[in-house]
Protein backbone atom coordinates (compact mmCIF):
# COMPACT_ATOMS: atom_id res chain seq x y z
CA UNK A 1 0.00 0.00 0.00
CA UNK A 2 1.25 3.41 -0.95
CA UNK A 3 1.24 6.49 1.24
CA UNK A 4 -0.93 9.23 -0.26
CA UNK A 5 -0.08 12.92 -0.51
CA UNK A 6 -1.91 16.06 -1.49
CA UNK A 7 0.46 17.65 -3.99
CA UNK A 8 -1.80 20.49 -5.11
CA UNK A 9 -5.08 21.88 -3.84
CA UNK A 10 -7.10 25.05 -4.29
CA UNK A 11 -10.58 26.53 -4.15
CA UNK A 12 -12.23 29.42 -5.91
CA UNK A 13 -13.61 32.25 -3.81
CA UNK A 14 -17.15 31.17 -2.97
CA UNK A 15 -19.99 33.36 -4.22
CA UNK A 16 -22.95 33.40 -6.57
CA UNK A 17 -22.28 32.73 -10.24
CA UNK A 18 -25.65 32.30 -11.94
CA UNK A 19 -24.12 33.02 -15.36
CA UNK A 20 -21.67 30.13 -15.21
CA UNK A 21 -22.22 26.38 -15.49
CA UNK A 22 -21.35 23.65 -13.01
CA UNK A 23 -18.61 22.21 -15.27
CA UNK A 24 -17.12 25.69 -15.73
CA UNK A 25 -16.87 26.17 -11.98
CA UNK A 26 -15.39 22.68 -11.55
CA UNK A 27 -12.92 23.30 -14.35
CA UNK A 28 -11.71 26.53 -12.76
CA UNK A 29 -10.93 24.78 -9.47
CA UNK A 30 -9.37 21.79 -11.27
CA UNK A 31 -6.96 24.05 -13.19
CA UNK A 32 -6.04 25.88 -10.00
CA UNK A 33 -5.25 22.58 -8.26
CA UNK A 34 -3.21 21.30 -11.22
CA UNK A 35 -1.21 24.55 -11.25
CA UNK A 36 -0.68 24.35 -7.51
CA UNK A 37 0.67 20.81 -7.96
CA UNK A 38 2.65 21.81 -11.07
CA UNK A 39 1.25 18.91 -13.04
CA UNK A 40 -0.75 18.87 -16.26
CA UNK A 41 -4.07 17.22 -17.02
CA UNK A 42 -2.09 14.75 -19.17
CA UNK A 43 -0.40 13.43 -16.03
CA UNK A 44 -3.71 12.76 -14.27
CA UNK A 45 -4.64 9.07 -14.41
CA UNK A 46 -8.13 9.19 -12.87
CA UNK A 47 -10.73 11.82 -11.95
CA UNK A 48 -13.25 11.71 -9.10
CA UNK A 49 -15.94 14.39 -9.21
CA UNK A 50 -18.41 15.28 -6.47
CA UNK A 51 -21.63 17.16 -7.21
CA UNK A 52 -25.22 16.85 -6.03
CA UNK A 53 -27.35 19.19 -8.13
CA UNK A 54 -26.47 17.53 -11.45
CA UNK A 55 -25.60 14.11 -10.04
CA UNK A 56 -27.09 12.32 -13.05
CA UNK A 57 -25.36 14.51 -15.64
CA UNK A 58 -21.72 13.41 -15.87
CA UNK A 59 -20.20 16.50 -14.32
CA UNK A 60 -16.70 14.99 -14.09
CA UNK A 61 -16.58 14.25 -17.80
CA UNK A 62 -17.95 17.71 -18.57
CA UNK A 63 -15.14 19.20 -16.48
CA UNK A 64 -12.69 17.30 -18.69
CA UNK A 65 -14.54 18.57 -21.76
CA UNK A 66 -13.42 22.01 -20.51
CA UNK A 67 -9.82 21.24 -19.58
CA UNK A 68 -8.67 18.15 -21.43
CA UNK A 69 -10.35 14.96 -22.70
CA UNK A 70 -7.58 12.52 -21.97
CA UNK A 71 -9.78 9.43 -21.85
CA UNK A 72 -8.95 8.50 -18.25
CA UNK A 73 -11.54 6.88 -15.96
CA UNK A 74 -13.97 9.38 -14.42
CA UNK A 75 -16.20 8.58 -11.47
CA UNK A 76 -19.04 10.89 -10.44
CA UNK A 77 -20.25 10.71 -6.88
CA UNK A 78 -23.00 12.17 -4.73
CA UNK A 79 -23.10 11.67 -0.96
CA UNK A 80 -25.10 14.62 0.38
CA UNK A 81 -22.86 17.14 2.17
CA UNK A 82 -20.07 14.54 2.33
CA UNK A 83 -19.88 14.50 -1.48
CA UNK A 84 -16.59 16.40 -1.84
CA UNK A 85 -14.92 14.36 0.89
CA UNK A 86 -16.16 11.19 -0.80
CA UNK A 87 -14.63 12.19 -4.15
CA UNK A 88 -11.36 13.01 -2.37
CA UNK A 89 -11.46 9.69 -0.54
CA UNK A 90 -12.13 7.68 -3.71
CA UNK A 91 -8.96 9.19 -5.17
CA UNK A 92 -7.14 8.27 -1.96
CA UNK A 93 -8.46 4.69 -2.09
CA UNK A 94 -7.28 4.20 -5.67
CA UNK A 95 -3.79 5.58 -5.05
CA UNK A 96 -3.43 3.68 -1.80
CA UNK A 97 -4.40 0.50 -3.63
CA UNK A 98 -1.60 1.16 -6.09
CA UNK A 99 -3.79 1.63 -9.16
CA UNK A 100 -2.64 5.15 -9.95
CA UNK A 101 0.12 7.59 -9.06
CA UNK A 102 -1.79 10.80 -9.83
CA UNK A 103 -5.53 11.40 -9.35
CA UNK A 104 -7.68 14.53 -9.42
CA UNK A 105 -10.60 15.10 -7.06
CA UNK A 106 -13.07 17.89 -7.83
CA UNK A 107 -16.02 19.10 -5.77
CA UNK A 108 -18.45 21.60 -7.27
CA UNK A 109 -21.92 22.97 -6.61
CA UNK A 110 -24.29 25.63 -7.84
CA UNK A 111 -26.94 26.38 -5.24
CA UNK A 112 -30.28 28.09 -5.27
CA UNK A 113 -31.15 30.36 -2.39
CA UNK A 114 -33.47 29.51 0.46
CA UNK A 115 -34.39 26.60 2.68
CA UNK A 116 -33.13 23.07 2.20
CA UNK A 117 -35.09 20.01 3.20
CA UNK A 118 -38.76 19.72 4.06
CA UNK A 119 -41.51 19.91 1.49
CA UNK A 120 -42.21 16.23 2.09
CA UNK A 121 -45.44 14.90 0.66
CA UNK A 122 -47.32 11.99 2.14
CA UNK A 123 -50.79 10.81 1.26
CA UNK A 124 -51.28 13.63 -1.18
CA UNK A 125 -50.76 16.66 1.08
CA UNK A 126 -47.64 18.44 2.29
CA UNK A 127 -46.69 17.40 5.81
CA UNK A 128 -44.36 20.38 6.41
CA UNK A 129 -45.72 22.33 9.37
CA UNK A 130 -48.22 19.56 10.02
CA UNK A 131 -46.00 16.69 11.14
CA UNK A 132 -43.33 19.03 12.46
CA UNK A 133 -40.60 20.23 10.12
CA UNK A 134 -38.16 18.62 7.73
CA UNK A 135 -36.34 21.88 7.03
CA UNK A 136 -32.63 21.75 7.81
CA UNK A 137 -32.63 24.70 10.27
CA UNK A 138 -35.34 22.91 12.29
CA UNK A 139 -33.67 19.50 12.11
CA UNK A 140 -30.43 21.02 13.43
CA UNK A 141 -32.41 23.10 15.91
CA UNK A 142 -33.76 19.83 17.27
CA UNK A 143 -30.26 18.33 17.36
CA UNK A 144 -29.09 21.40 19.31
CA UNK A 145 -31.88 21.24 21.87
CA UNK A 146 -31.14 17.54 22.36
CA UNK A 147 -27.71 18.73 23.55
CA UNK A 148 -29.40 21.37 25.70
CA UNK A 149 -31.52 18.68 27.29
CA UNK A 150 -28.48 16.57 28.12
CA UNK A 151 -25.99 19.26 29.07
CA UNK A 152 -27.83 22.55 29.58
CA UNK A 153 -26.25 24.21 26.54
CA UNK A 154 -27.71 27.69 25.98
CA UNK A 155 -28.94 29.68 22.97
CA UNK A 156 -26.14 32.16 23.72
CA UNK A 157 -23.48 29.44 23.57
CA UNK A 158 -24.79 28.24 20.20
CA UNK A 159 -24.80 31.86 18.98
CA UNK A 160 -21.15 32.33 20.00
CA UNK A 161 -20.17 29.79 17.33
CA UNK A 162 -21.42 32.19 14.66
CA UNK A 163 -19.63 35.15 16.26
CA UNK A 164 -16.38 33.17 16.14
CA UNK A 165 -16.71 31.77 12.62
CA UNK A 166 -17.84 35.08 11.11
CA UNK A 167 -14.84 36.71 12.80
CA UNK A 168 -12.53 34.09 11.31
CA UNK A 169 -13.91 34.73 7.83
CA UNK A 170 -12.87 38.39 8.00
CA UNK A 171 -9.33 36.97 7.67
CA UNK A 172 -10.16 34.73 4.71
CA UNK A 173 -10.36 36.44 1.31
CA UNK A 174 -11.95 33.30 -0.22
CA UNK A 175 -14.92 33.36 2.15
CA UNK A 176 -18.31 34.47 0.88
CA UNK A 177 -18.65 36.99 3.72
CA UNK A 178 -16.07 39.04 5.59
CA UNK A 179 -18.27 40.63 8.24
CA UNK A 180 -18.01 40.78 12.03
CA UNK A 181 -21.25 39.74 13.72
CA UNK A 182 -21.32 40.61 17.44
CA UNK A 183 -23.29 38.35 19.81
CA UNK A 184 -26.29 40.71 19.98
CA UNK A 185 -26.44 40.78 16.19
CA UNK A 186 -26.38 36.98 15.94
CA UNK A 187 -28.96 36.47 18.69
CA UNK A 188 -31.14 39.31 17.41
CA UNK A 189 -31.13 38.20 13.77
CA UNK A 190 -34.30 36.79 12.25
CA UNK A 191 -35.22 33.55 14.00
CA UNK A 192 -35.40 30.79 11.39
CA UNK A 193 -35.90 27.74 13.61
CA UNK A 194 -35.14 28.14 17.31
CA UNK A 195 -32.39 28.08 18.40
CA UNK A 196 -30.95 28.85 14.94
CA UNK A 197 -31.20 32.47 13.78
CA UNK A 198 -30.43 33.49 10.21
CA UNK A 199 -26.77 34.17 11.13
CA UNK A 200 -26.53 30.67 12.61
CA UNK A 201 -27.39 28.97 9.30
CA UNK A 202 -24.74 28.18 6.68
CA UNK A 203 -24.70 30.27 3.53
CA UNK A 204 -25.93 28.78 0.25
CA UNK A 205 -23.28 29.70 -2.31
CA UNK A 206 -21.80 28.44 -5.55
CA UNK A 207 -18.25 27.18 -5.51
CA UNK A 208 -15.68 24.59 -6.40
CA UNK A 209 -12.53 23.12 -4.93
CA UNK A 210 -10.11 20.52 -6.26
CA UNK A 211 -7.10 18.49 -5.17
CA UNK A 212 -4.31 16.54 -6.86
CA UNK A 213 -3.46 13.40 -4.89
CA UNK A 214 -0.31 11.44 -5.58
CA UNK A 215 1.46 8.29 -4.45
CA UNK A 216 4.53 8.41 -2.24
CA UNK A 217 6.75 7.51 -5.20
CA UNK A 218 5.30 10.35 -7.27
CA UNK A 219 5.52 12.81 -4.38
CA UNK A 220 9.23 12.12 -4.00
CA UNK A 221 9.72 12.51 -7.74
CA UNK A 222 7.79 15.79 -8.01
CA UNK A 223 8.89 17.35 -4.74
CA UNK A 224 7.73 17.11 -1.15
CA UNK A 225 8.28 20.75 -0.18
CA UNK A 226 4.59 21.68 -0.16
CA UNK A 227 3.12 18.18 -0.04
CA UNK A 228 0.70 17.24 2.71
CA UNK A 229 0.44 13.63 3.88
CA UNK A 230 -3.02 12.08 4.20
CA UNK A 231 -2.67 10.26 7.50
CA UNK A 232 -6.24 9.00 7.64
CA UNK A 233 -9.25 8.87 5.37
CA UNK A 234 -12.49 7.50 6.78
CA UNK A 235 -16.06 7.30 5.57
CA UNK A 236 -18.94 6.00 7.69
CA UNK A 237 -22.69 5.69 7.31
CA UNK A 238 -25.41 5.85 9.93
CA UNK A 239 -25.74 2.82 12.18
CA UNK A 240 -29.27 2.04 13.41
CA UNK A 241 -30.59 4.38 16.10
CA UNK A 242 -34.02 4.32 17.72
CA UNK A 243 -34.89 7.84 16.55
CA UNK A 244 -33.46 7.48 13.03
CA UNK A 245 -36.77 7.86 11.27
CA UNK A 246 -37.49 11.31 12.65
CA UNK A 247 -34.26 12.76 14.06
CA UNK A 248 -31.18 12.21 11.89
CA UNK A 249 -28.30 11.21 14.11
CA UNK A 250 -25.24 13.25 13.13
CA UNK A 251 -23.30 12.22 16.20
CA UNK A 252 -22.86 8.44 16.06
CA UNK A 253 -21.45 8.28 12.52
CA UNK A 254 -19.12 11.19 13.40
CA UNK A 255 -17.91 9.45 16.57
CA UNK A 256 -17.34 6.24 14.65
CA UNK A 257 -15.44 8.06 11.90
CA UNK A 258 -13.32 10.00 14.39
CA UNK A 259 -12.37 6.86 16.32
CA UNK A 260 -11.31 5.12 13.11
CA UNK A 261 -9.40 8.18 11.89
CA UNK A 262 -7.44 8.58 15.12
CA UNK A 263 -6.57 4.89 15.03
CA UNK A 264 -5.47 5.01 11.39
CA UNK A 265 -3.41 8.17 11.98
CA UNK A 266 -2.08 6.78 15.27
CA UNK A 267 -2.76 10.06 17.05
CA UNK A 268 -5.19 11.35 19.64
CA UNK A 269 -7.34 14.46 19.36
CA UNK A 270 -4.87 16.24 21.65
CA UNK A 271 -2.28 16.19 18.87
CA UNK A 272 -4.42 18.18 16.45
CA UNK A 273 -3.42 21.77 15.73
CA UNK A 274 -6.66 22.74 13.99
CA UNK A 275 -10.01 21.36 12.86
CA UNK A 276 -12.37 22.23 10.02
CA UNK A 277 -15.70 20.66 10.95
CA UNK A 278 -19.21 20.62 9.53
CA UNK A 279 -20.84 23.75 10.98
CA UNK A 280 -23.86 23.62 8.68
CA UNK A 281 -25.67 25.25 11.60
CA UNK A 282 -24.19 26.83 14.72
CA UNK A 283 -25.83 24.16 16.87
CA UNK A 284 -23.99 21.41 14.96
CA UNK A 285 -20.52 22.78 15.72
CA UNK A 286 -20.91 22.33 19.47
CA UNK A 287 -22.10 18.72 19.05
CA UNK A 288 -19.06 17.93 16.96
CA UNK A 289 -16.56 19.27 19.55
CA UNK A 290 -17.60 16.30 21.63
CA UNK A 291 -18.13 13.89 18.72
CA UNK A 292 -14.56 14.52 17.51
CA UNK A 293 -13.13 14.24 21.03
CA UNK A 294 -11.95 17.86 21.23
CA UNK A 295 -13.42 17.89 24.73
CA UNK A 296 -15.30 15.56 27.06
CA UNK A 297 -19.05 15.11 26.69
CA UNK A 298 -20.88 18.06 28.15
CA UNK A 299 -17.90 20.43 27.80
CA UNK A 300 -18.68 21.95 24.38
CA UNK A 301 -20.39 24.99 25.89
CA UNK A 302 -17.38 25.67 28.07
CA UNK A 303 -15.05 25.33 25.07
CA UNK A 304 -16.82 28.06 23.13
CA UNK A 305 -17.26 30.24 26.25
CA UNK A 306 -13.54 30.14 26.98
CA UNK A 307 -12.45 30.80 23.40
CA UNK A 308 -10.53 27.54 23.12
CA UNK A 309 -11.75 26.97 19.56
CA UNK A 310 -11.05 30.50 18.33
CA UNK A 311 -7.93 31.40 16.36
CA UNK A 312 -5.20 31.67 19.02
CA UNK A 313 -7.03 29.22 21.31
CA UNK A 314 -6.05 25.68 22.30
CA UNK A 315 -7.67 24.00 19.29
CA UNK A 316 -8.86 26.46 16.62
CA UNK A 317 -12.00 25.27 14.80
CA UNK A 318 -13.15 26.58 11.42
CA UNK A 319 -10.54 29.31 11.04
CA UNK A 320 -11.67 29.50 7.38
CA UNK A 321 -14.97 30.96 8.56
CA UNK A 322 -16.65 27.59 8.25
CA UNK A 323 -19.80 26.79 6.35
CA UNK A 324 -21.48 29.55 8.34
CA UNK A 325 -19.49 32.32 6.72
CA UNK A 326 -17.13 30.94 4.08
CA UNK A 327 -20.22 29.32 2.57
CA UNK A 328 -21.53 25.82 1.89
CA UNK A 329 -21.62 24.73 -1.77
CA UNK A 330 -22.62 21.17 -0.88
CA UNK A 331 -20.46 19.14 -3.27
CA UNK A 332 -17.42 21.42 -2.88
CA UNK A 333 -17.44 21.73 0.90
CA UNK A 334 -15.55 18.54 1.69
CA UNK A 335 -12.58 19.50 -0.50
CA UNK A 336 -12.70 23.16 0.56
CA UNK A 337 -12.25 22.03 4.18
CA UNK A 338 -9.22 19.99 3.15
CA UNK A 339 -7.89 23.00 1.24
CA UNK A 340 -8.05 25.11 4.40
CA UNK A 341 -6.19 22.56 6.49
CA UNK A 342 -3.54 22.00 3.79
CA UNK A 343 -3.06 25.77 3.46
CA UNK A 344 -2.56 26.03 7.20
CA UNK A 345 -0.12 23.09 7.29
CA UNK A 346 1.85 24.69 4.46
CA UNK A 347 2.05 27.88 6.52
CA UNK A 348 0.35 29.84 3.74
CA UNK A 349 -2.81 30.99 5.53
CA UNK A 350 -1.78 34.61 5.96
CA UNK A 351 -3.60 36.54 8.67
CA UNK A 352 -5.51 33.50 9.86
CA UNK A 353 -2.42 31.27 10.13
CA UNK A 354 -2.47 28.88 13.10
CA UNK A 355 1.09 29.21 14.36
CA UNK A 356 3.19 26.08 13.85
CA UNK A 357 0.30 23.96 12.55
CA UNK A 358 1.52 20.41 11.91
CA UNK A 359 -1.57 18.15 12.00
CA UNK A 360 -5.17 19.01 11.15
CA UNK A 361 -8.50 17.23 10.82
CA UNK A 362 -11.41 17.79 8.47
CA UNK A 363 -14.97 16.59 9.01
CA UNK A 364 -18.14 16.71 6.93
CA UNK A 365 -21.47 15.05 7.34
CA UNK A 366 -24.26 14.52 4.86
CA UNK A 367 -27.70 13.68 6.19
CA UNK A 368 -28.97 10.35 5.19
CA UNK A 369 -26.16 9.80 6.33
CA UNK A 370 -22.48 9.89 5.37
CA UNK A 371 -19.58 11.15 7.46
CA UNK A 372 -16.11 11.81 6.06
CA UNK A 373 -13.07 12.50 8.25
CA UNK A 374 -9.52 13.17 7.06
CA UNK A 375 -6.34 13.68 9.08
CA UNK A 376 -3.59 15.63 7.30
CA UNK A 377 0.03 16.19 8.25
CA UNK A 378 2.72 18.60 7.14
CA UNK A 379 5.66 16.86 5.48
CA UNK A 380 8.34 19.54 5.24
CA UNK A 381 10.15 20.65 8.37
CA UNK A 382 9.16 24.08 9.61
CA UNK A 383 11.70 26.67 8.53
CA UNK B 1 -62.34 -4.75 3.56
CA UNK B 2 -63.98 -1.41 3.02
CA UNK B 3 -64.67 -0.47 -0.57
CA UNK B 4 -63.96 2.97 -2.01
CA UNK B 5 -67.64 3.86 -1.74
CA UNK B 6 -67.75 3.09 1.97
CA UNK B 7 -64.67 5.16 2.61
CA UNK B 8 -66.24 8.56 2.88
CA UNK B 9 -64.31 9.97 5.87
CA UNK B 10 -60.94 11.75 5.95
CA UNK B 11 -57.79 9.88 4.90
CA UNK B 12 -54.84 9.26 7.23
CA UNK B 13 -51.98 11.74 6.70
CA UNK B 14 -49.39 8.92 6.87
CA UNK B 15 -49.78 5.15 6.47
CA UNK B 16 -48.81 4.51 10.11
CA UNK B 17 -51.82 6.49 11.35
CA UNK B 18 -54.71 4.07 11.59
CA UNK B 19 -58.36 5.22 11.46
CA UNK B 20 -60.47 2.17 12.31
CA UNK B 21 -64.19 2.78 11.65
CA UNK B 22 -66.11 3.40 14.88
CA UNK B 23 -62.98 3.33 17.03
CA UNK B 24 -60.26 5.72 18.22
CA UNK B 25 -57.39 6.51 15.85
CA UNK B 26 -53.97 5.20 16.78
CA UNK B 27 -50.38 5.07 15.54
CA UNK B 28 -49.09 1.72 14.34
CA UNK B 29 -45.51 0.52 14.59
CA UNK B 30 -43.78 -2.47 13.07
CA UNK B 31 -41.66 -4.15 15.73
CA UNK B 32 -38.87 -6.64 15.11
CA UNK B 33 -39.59 -9.95 16.88
CA UNK B 34 -35.86 -10.52 17.16
CA UNK B 35 -34.48 -7.26 18.59
CA UNK B 36 -37.57 -5.15 19.46
CA UNK B 37 -36.62 -2.26 17.15
CA UNK B 38 -39.75 -0.28 16.27
CA UNK B 39 -40.27 1.13 12.78
CA UNK B 40 -42.94 3.33 11.25
CA UNK B 41 -44.36 1.71 8.14
CA UNK B 42 -44.45 -1.87 6.87
CA UNK B 43 -41.21 -3.68 6.04
CA UNK B 44 -39.90 -7.23 5.93
CA UNK B 45 -36.28 -6.88 7.09
CA UNK B 46 -35.04 -5.27 10.31
CA UNK B 47 -32.33 -2.67 9.64
CA UNK B 48 -31.09 -2.96 13.19
CA UNK B 49 -30.35 -6.70 13.33
CA UNK B 50 -31.02 -7.92 9.79
CA UNK B 51 -33.72 -10.42 10.81
CA UNK B 52 -36.13 -11.28 8.00
CA UNK B 53 -39.87 -11.80 8.21
CA UNK B 54 -39.98 -11.16 11.96
CA UNK B 55 -41.94 -7.91 11.79
CA UNK B 56 -45.14 -7.64 13.78
CA UNK B 57 -47.56 -4.73 13.85
CA UNK B 58 -47.97 -3.06 17.19
CA UNK B 59 -50.34 -0.38 18.44
CA UNK B 60 -48.10 2.42 19.72
CA UNK B 61 -48.80 4.30 22.96
CA UNK B 62 -50.75 7.56 22.97
CA UNK B 63 -48.45 9.08 25.57
CA UNK B 64 -44.79 9.92 25.39
CA UNK B 65 -41.94 12.24 26.30
CA UNK B 66 -40.79 15.37 24.46
CA UNK B 67 -37.26 14.40 23.44
CA UNK B 68 -36.41 17.59 21.57
CA UNK B 69 -38.01 20.30 19.44
CA UNK B 70 -37.48 23.37 17.32
CA UNK B 71 -39.71 26.42 16.95
CA UNK B 72 -40.05 27.06 13.23
CA UNK B 73 -40.39 30.71 12.25
CA UNK B 74 -39.51 30.44 8.57
CA UNK B 75 -40.93 27.74 6.35
CA UNK B 76 -42.08 27.33 2.77
CA UNK B 77 -44.64 29.69 1.21
CA UNK B 78 -48.20 29.06 2.40
CA UNK B 79 -47.22 27.31 5.60
CA UNK B 80 -48.37 29.13 8.70
CA UNK B 81 -45.64 29.97 11.22
CA UNK B 82 -44.58 29.76 13.97
CA UNK B 83 -45.09 26.16 14.91
CA UNK B 84 -43.32 23.72 17.17
CA UNK B 85 -41.70 20.72 15.47
CA UNK B 86 -41.45 18.05 18.17
CA UNK B 87 -39.66 14.72 18.43
CA UNK B 88 -41.48 12.44 20.86
CA UNK B 89 -40.44 9.10 22.34
CA UNK B 90 -43.62 7.06 22.81
CA UNK B 91 -44.02 4.99 25.94
CA UNK B 92 -43.07 1.39 25.18
CA UNK B 93 -41.19 2.18 21.95
CA UNK B 94 -41.46 4.18 18.76
CA UNK B 95 -40.30 7.71 18.06
CA UNK B 96 -42.43 10.12 16.02
CA UNK B 97 -42.22 13.70 14.82
CA UNK B 98 -45.16 16.07 14.73
CA UNK B 99 -46.49 19.49 15.67
CA UNK B 100 -46.66 20.26 19.38
CA UNK B 101 -49.87 22.20 19.97
CA UNK B 102 -51.62 23.64 23.01
CA UNK B 103 -48.52 25.50 24.12
CA UNK B 104 -47.08 28.91 23.24
CA UNK B 105 -44.23 28.68 20.72
CA UNK B 106 -41.79 30.05 23.28
CA UNK B 107 -38.76 28.16 24.65
CA UNK B 108 -39.65 29.46 28.13
CA UNK B 109 -42.96 27.61 27.94
CA UNK B 110 -41.75 24.30 26.52
CA UNK B 111 -40.07 21.88 28.90
CA UNK B 112 -37.71 19.32 27.38
CA UNK B 113 -38.63 15.90 28.72
CA UNK B 114 -42.22 16.83 29.48
CA UNK B 115 -45.00 14.28 29.08
CA UNK B 116 -47.16 14.69 26.00
CA UNK B 117 -50.40 13.16 24.76
CA UNK B 118 -50.94 12.13 21.15
CA UNK B 119 -54.18 13.72 19.91
CA UNK B 120 -55.91 13.40 16.54
CA UNK B 121 -57.68 15.93 14.36
CA UNK B 122 -58.13 17.52 10.96
CA UNK B 123 -54.89 18.12 9.02
CA UNK B 124 -55.06 21.92 9.39
CA UNK B 125 -57.61 22.14 6.58
CA UNK B 126 -55.18 20.78 3.99
CA UNK B 127 -56.78 18.86 1.13
CA UNK B 128 -55.29 16.95 -1.78
CA UNK B 129 -55.93 17.66 -5.46
CA UNK B 130 -59.04 15.52 -5.41
CA UNK B 131 -60.48 17.48 -2.49
CA UNK B 132 -59.98 14.73 0.10
CA UNK B 133 -59.66 15.83 3.72
CA UNK B 134 -57.05 14.25 5.99
CA UNK B 135 -56.75 13.32 9.63
CA UNK B 136 -53.42 13.95 11.34
CA UNK B 137 -51.88 13.43 14.75
CA UNK B 138 -50.51 16.14 17.06
CA UNK B 139 -48.90 16.32 20.48
CA UNK B 140 -50.23 18.26 23.47
CA UNK B 141 -48.64 18.78 26.85
CA UNK B 142 -50.10 16.03 29.04
CA UNK B 143 -51.60 18.45 31.57
CA UNK B 144 -53.50 20.32 28.86
CA UNK B 145 -54.68 17.08 27.29
CA UNK B 146 -55.90 15.80 30.66
CA UNK B 147 -57.98 18.96 31.05
CA UNK B 148 -59.64 18.70 27.65
CA UNK B 149 -62.93 16.89 27.16
CA UNK B 150 -61.94 13.66 25.51
ZN1 LIG C 1 -34.27 -6.59 14.62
Amino acid sequence: MSGVYVLGIDMMKFGRFPDRTVPQLGAEAALMALDDARVTIQQVQAVYCGNIGEANAMVGQRVLHQIGQTGVPVVNCANACATGATAFREAWVAIRAGLYDVALAVGVEQMGRGLLGGGAKAGGISTEGLLGSGTMPAVFGEAGLEHTRKHGTTFEQFAKVSVKNHHHSTLNPKAMYQLETPLETVMGAEMIAYPNTKLMCSVNVDGAAAAVLVSERKARELGLARAVRVKASVLTSDPWQARDLVLPDVSTCTRNAAAQAYEMAAIGPGELDLVELHDCFATAELLHYENLGLCDDGQAGRLIDEGETALGGRIPVNVSGGLLSKGHPLGATGIANIYEVCTQLRGEAGKRQVAGARIGLTHVIGLGSACGVHVLERVAQAS
Amino acid sequence: MSSEAERSGPLPVVPFLKLPPGAEPYLEGHACGECEAVFLGARTVCSRCGARDRMETRRLADVGTLHTYSIVHRSFPGIEVPYVSAVVDLEGGGCVKGNLIGVEPDPEKIALGMRVQVVYGDALGRKDRDGNAYTSYFFEPRAAADGSAR
